[in-house]
């Protein structure tokens, strides 16, 4: 049995289904798009009030402001984040040959917390604005994916074991490192790192918006390119390269890209945890491991996934926000669990490991 | 000569596996490489391969450094069976065979009408035609290792170097696996096969290497390379070569 769930082989992929999987994926996102935006009416006073909500959304008096410059660059920013953590999950998964890589599971979360907060802690705000808390979480993502695969690797090889020990050690290491700078910091400061390291997307602007989309496009667009190699590596690196794949070169594009999908989309909304294991293993169930299908499934599946998640935080408690990287990781850790428990059973992945 | 080693010594870390290994491998040859356990033969195939670069000497492919080659290139020529074979993904046994059309695809990779021919040409000759729709993960170790045959065989190329092709199958299927072996090399490929079964290295192998204490010990058709005083040394045990009433030949370890 392999370590990953997915669905009876239906032969070889073929154009048609591909057409089919993606048509499905675009008219649903589409559908979510148009709906998510509209949600969040609640009944006051005998009228209809938009409950709107975030920073500078509050003097908002027609419900088209909160439509047009709360809610749908919200979606879009949610699309956009959702898309590049469930590509660069299942990218790394498929690199890593691991069920458990995740950018949160990896520690690329922590670390990119970690550097945000320290950005925050020494005024980084100040001097360039928000774009500077978000570049070093950018640069804190690409830095501990790093420490974790070197930290991971054992000779040339990465066995799942020690790689996911690796993660969590510099998880961890990052998560305390982010607990003193805090206590060594005024209470504003603490305020708006807390705000970060849980991960939400009230603060989204069409602007912000903007400049993640160009990197996330991007990047998932080479994903999807590298989506045949990934599928040659699953054989393992020796026998793709005979196969013909140019692996060292797939590696470093890969890893470089998925880190920076996550590094955007953490630098844009914060940590959001767990999109990025559920939705490829979910997909994999339904469609199968081929991923130049499951990768696009996979991108849009995220965004889909996080604009019902944002939905459902922005209006399950009537006029409070939960945070959104909440929702996904009460979602979620049940979800880890499962797979964790899964692969228990199959004692063979230990022995392996 | 499609194949030239010359002095080829090869490391893994600190180690000398292989020291100075001279040998030739023509089109249509079947070499088959015997030796005991730890001798360095997956060690020489994956050098073979282009995977690990010799630290002295050279390895030639049609005058080429397999090491150097871009691999979409090489993999077009040289098809590569590892020893043990471990796929993540729980593809289907087509899909897996397919993988071997890698290098003949571009862009996204659909199966073309001559992919999905080349595979089902390759699924009947190993003999997996039946399990086209089944999980890979899901066959057992000698249907796995038969539909990785195939995906070797279904890359198309000049010459198959497979590391104990044989290994965890009937002795039916096993005998079925060289058979194809030599229908290819009549063919005009050619191949270069690590195996621990001395009989079928025997009645189909043109050419034996014996590797022994990471050297080629003994060079030359299977008969002389069994009855060598170097496989004797090599083994500890002499092997016997016999000849069945139907005239068909037979090795057995003697003391």
């Amino acid at each position: 049995m392999s370590e990953f769930v997915a669905a009876r082989p239906r032969g070889p992929l073929t154009a048609r289904r591909l057409a089919i999987v993606l048509g499905a994926c675009v008219a649903l996102a589409i559908v979510v798009a148009l709906i998510a935006p509209l949600l969040g009416i609640v009944l006051e006073r005998g009228g209809w009030r938009f409950d709107v909500m975030g920073p500078g959304a509050l003097d908002a008096a027609s419900p088209d402001h909160a439509i047009f410059m709360v809610r749908v660059p919200r979606v879009l920013g949610a699309l956009l984040v959702g898309g590049a953590l469930a590509g660069a999950g299942c990218a790394l998964q498929a690199l890593l040959r691991n069920p458990l890589a995740e950018p949160f599971t990896l520690g690329i979360s922590s670390g990119s917390a970690l550097a945000a907060v320290l950005a925050i802690r020494f005024g980084v705000e100040g001097a360039f604005g928000s774009l500077g808390v978000g570049g070093a979480a950018l640069v804190g993502a690409a830095a501990t994916l790093f420490v974790v695969y070197k930290f991971g690797q054992i000779d040339r090889r990465l066995p799942p074991a020690t790689l996911v020990l690796a993660g969590v050690t510099v998880s961890m290491f990052c998560s305390s490192a982010s607990v003193l700078v805090q206590y060594t910091s005024d209470f504003s400061e603490v305020t708006h790192m807390l705000q970060w390291m849980i991960g939400g997307l009230d603060s989204v602007r069409l602007v912000v918006v903007g400049y993640g989309a160009i990197p996330i496009l991007g990047g998932c667009a080479v994903l999807v390119w590298y989506a045949r190699d990934l599928n040659a590596l699953a054989a393992g690196p020796e026998v793709a390269a005979s196969l013909g794949v140019a692996v060292e070169r797939t590696q470093r594009v890969v890893f470089v890209v998925a880190s920076l999908l996550v590094g955007t989309a953490i630098a844009l909304v914060g940590p959001i945890g767990f999109v990025g294991l559920i939705v490829p293993h979910a997909l994999r169930g339904m469609l199968g491991p081929d991923h130049r299908l499951l990768m696009p499934a996979s991108i849009f599946g995220g965004g889909i996934l996080l604009v019902v998640c944002d939905t459902l935080a922005r209006t399950i408690v009537p006029m409070h926000h939960l945070p959104t990287g909440a929702v996904t990781a009460v979602l979620g850790g049940p979800f880890f669990v499962g797979i964790l428990l899964r692969q228990k059973r199959n004692a063979a992945m230990w022995a392996r490991a | 000569m499609w194949l030239e080693l010359t002095g080829a010594t090869v490391a893994l870390g600190a180690r000398d596996v292989l020291s100075d290994i001279s040998a030739t491998v023509a089109a249509g040859e079947l070499v088959v490489i015997v030796g005991p356990n730890g001798a360095g033969k997956s060690t020489l195939l994956r050098a073979l391969a282009g995977l690990i670069a010799p630290r002295a000497g050279t390895i030639r492919w049609w005058g080429k450094d397999p090491a150097r080659t871009e691999r979409r290139a090489i993999a077009r020529d040289l098809a590569y069976l590892p020893q043990s074979y471990e796929l993540a993904f729980p593809f289907g046994v087509e899909e897996v065979v397919l993988l071997g059309r890698y290098a003949h695809q571009r862009g996204l990779g659909l199966a073309s009408d001559a992919d999905r021919a080349a595979a089902r040409d390759a699924m009947e000759a190993c003999d997996v035609a039946d399990l086209a729709a089944r999980r890979f993960d899901e066959l057992s170790g000698g249907e796995a290792r038969r539909v990785i045959v195939a995906q070797a065989l279904c890359q198309g190329a000049k010459c198959l170097l497979l590391d104990e092709p044989t290994t965890g199958l009937d002795p039916i299927h096993a005998r079925h696996v060289f058979e194809m072996l030599r229908t290819q090399c009549a063919a005009g490929s050619s191949a270069i096969v690590v195996t621990h079964d001395l009989d079928l290295a025997l009645r189909f192998g043109g050419a034996m290497w014996l590797i022994a204490g990471g050297t080629l010990a003994a060079r030359g058709t299977p008969e002389a390379v069994l009855a060598a005083d170097a496989t004797r040394a090599a083994f500890g045990l002499g092997i016997h070569v016999g000849v069945l009433p139907d005239g068909e030949k037979f090795a057995v370890p003697a003391s």
